[in-house]
């Protein structure tokens, strides 16, 4: 859990200090440096330069940005459909109840990458987005994976809720008069704080995953707005020129992805 | 049992139906179909010419029309052509399909093979336990694209032992990076399972039983523990077999290896969307039949589930 913790303030306190560091090291992540093209590591540039002379910590740390952006927002909105849904269908029952849980099971069932690399390559501009401009991508990318994310979050909550809901606290509160809105907000979502935070922090680790995923495979973030996704797919034409390029995103990924794990699974034993 | 396999393949049906519903719609939605690329190709083409080909084909159609037309050729078992690869589309998903379940298969059972085995050794070995959850953590983070992309950079490119990618039939060195991609993402969550299902099963008063009665450990193990906590595994099996097809669609895209990823993603680029909206489906039904298949042999293993 604490290593956990540490390792993920680490990543954001790395990210928010990313123009810093750029001031600091003297280079602009952004332009072109083509005199300086696969710098070996170096003072001036701590981990090289990449195939346009542009150097790779400083692409780590702003890429961090929009794949830590992307990862929070996707898992803030799926946690929030998700608990929204959970508690609903736990609360109503009956047909919503069915109707909702077969619903999440069918697109549990479902493998997410093929729907999710179709979904990717679909215009933006037919609802109305604009194309290719990076905070557009950031958006797009992050709704899409809340719109897959949401389910394992709704089923964990549900299930937590309908014993909730059956505790007599709950039924003590409805005796004394209180409203149902206020039954669900004041006694039933304190409890269910810990799942909540488990699967908002397992959903955090999986969307900067699959944002990754998407982003190298060329759908996801366009470049020349850096992510560790797309550094990777860079780094994958170039594996006979810059081979160590390709080792850094991925491990940024890797302490990203264990961070939410152990938090997730310290928040789970602490129960 | 045979009502529940019916319900359960009506429901693989209505999904795969309501699937194909929303991503006909989603596509048809965007803007250009393929007189528009025709147009584009042929600039002596008027607007009249285009109109009349649109009734042709029966583009001018409302949506709804639309689908019904296509699902109804699906249906008979006319996939249609596709412009991409200027292939009948069932010719392509068949050899597709195939590379992709090779691909599957042996890194599933070879995830499980390893994985179970690290998980007995956490379960007998407690000494041990910590140092297998810690791995499984580990490899359970490892984004394995990145671990393909680093497969491909030491023994390919730097020791030049395989092939970097490509396949078909080229035979099992082709199939050894990406085997062992898919099989390392995959064996964290089956040693963590394993390791958890075999230590309550090991708990068991049977096992104490089959103990005073003279049975050795591994025979105790193998005999009377493992398929008790077979059970879990299926599970985990079950609600695993999504995960592990979209993890076979990745590697595949990375090693350049010809399936249904690869064949999906190139369809995509390709704006190929008929080929696309046809192995997307083949994709999900296959997926749902087998974890239809691991939901059977977990009830078969284990008659108290109902």
């Amino acid at each position: 859990m604490k290593t956990g913790l540490t390792l993920l303030a680490a990543l954001v306190l790395a990210a928010i200090a990313a123009p810093l560091a750029a001031t600091w090291l003297g280079h602009d992540p952004f332009l072109p440096d083509l005199f300086n093209r696969f710098e070996p590591p170096s003072a001036t540039h701590p981990l090289g330069t990449d195939d346009l002379g542009r150097d790779l910590l400083l692409r780590l740390l702003y890429g961090a940005r929009v794949s830590l952006i992307v990862g929070l927002m996707a898992a803030a909105a799926a946690t929030l459909i998700g608990t929204v849904v959970g508690l609903l269908a736990a609360w109503r029952g009956g047909w919503l109840d069915a109707t909702l849980m077969r619903f999440a099971d069918g697109l549990l069932a479902l493998p997410a990458l093929p729907l999710l690399v179709i979904l990717a390559a679909l215009d933006p501009a037919v609802v109305g987005l604009p194309r290719g401009e990076a905070a557009a991508d950031i958006l797009r990318i992050a709704a899409l994976l809340a719109a897959f994310g949401w389910v394992g979050v709704a089923r964990l909550v549900r299930a937590t809720a309908l014993s909730v809901l059956a505790r007599d606290f709950v039924r003590a509160a409805r005796a004394l008069g209180v409203g149902e809105v206020w039954v669900l907000w004041r006694h039933v979502l304190p409890q269910l704080a810990a799942p909540i935070a488990i699967a908002t922090a397992l959903a955090v680790g999986g969307a900067v995953l699959s944002e990754s995923v998407l982003s190298f495979l060329g759908l996801g973030i366009a470049p020349p707005a850096p992510s560790w996704g797309n550094m990777l797919a860079n780094a994958q034409e170039l594996v006979f020129q810059a081979p160590l390029a390709a080792l850094w995103p991925g491990l940024a990924i890797l302490l990203t992805v264990l961070g939410c794990n152990l938090v997730a699974d310290g928040v789970a034993r602490r129960r | 049992m045979i009502r529940l396999l019916l319900s359960r393949l009506a429901q693989i049906a209505v999904t795969a139906a309501i699937l194909s519903l929303c991503a006909f719609l989603l596509i048809a939605l965007m803007p250009g179909d393929p007189i528009d690329l025709a147009i584009a190709g042929d600039p002596r083409l008027t607007s009249e010419d285009a109109a009349r080909l649109r009734a042709l084909h029966g583009l001018d159609q409302p949506l709804m029309a639309r689908y019904l037309a296509w699902a109804g050729t699906v249906l008979q078992g006319n996939f249609g052509h596709s412009r991409l690869f200027a292939q009948p589309v069932a010719r392509l998903l068949g050899p597709a399909l195939w590379s992709s379940l090779q691909l599957l298969g042996l890194a599933l059972v070879l995830a499980i093979v390893i994985g179970v085995g690290l998980g007995a050794l956490a379960a007998l070995k407690p000494r041990l336990a910590p140092a297998v959850q810690g791995l499984a953590l580990f490899a359970q983070a490892v984004p394995s694209f990145w671990l393909g992309l680093l497969l491909i950079i030491l023994f390919a490119v730097q020791l030049g032992w395989l092939p970097a990618g490509g396949g078909g039939e080229g035979g099992a060195r082709f199939l050894i990076l990406p085997v062992a991609t898919l099989a390392f993402a995959h064996l964290a969550s089956y040693a963590r399972h394993a390791a958890s299902a075999l230590a309550t099963a090991m708990a068991e008063p049977h096992i104490r039983t089959a103990r005073a009665q003279g049975a050795g450990e591994s025979r105790i193990l193998w005999r009377h523990a493992l398929p008790n906590a077979g059970v879990p595994l299926l599970t985990l099996a079950a609600l695993d077999a999504g995960s592990l097809v979209s993890g076979a669609l990745i590697t595949e895209t990375i090693f350049a290896r010809p399936g249904m990823g690869k064949l999906i993603y190139d369809a995509v680029m390709g704006n190929d969307f008929n080929l696309a909206l046809l192995a997307l489906l083949v994709v999900a039904i296959v997926t749902m039949l087998a974890t239809l298949a691991a939901d059977l042999a977990q009830r078969w293993l284990d008659p108290r589930l109902t």
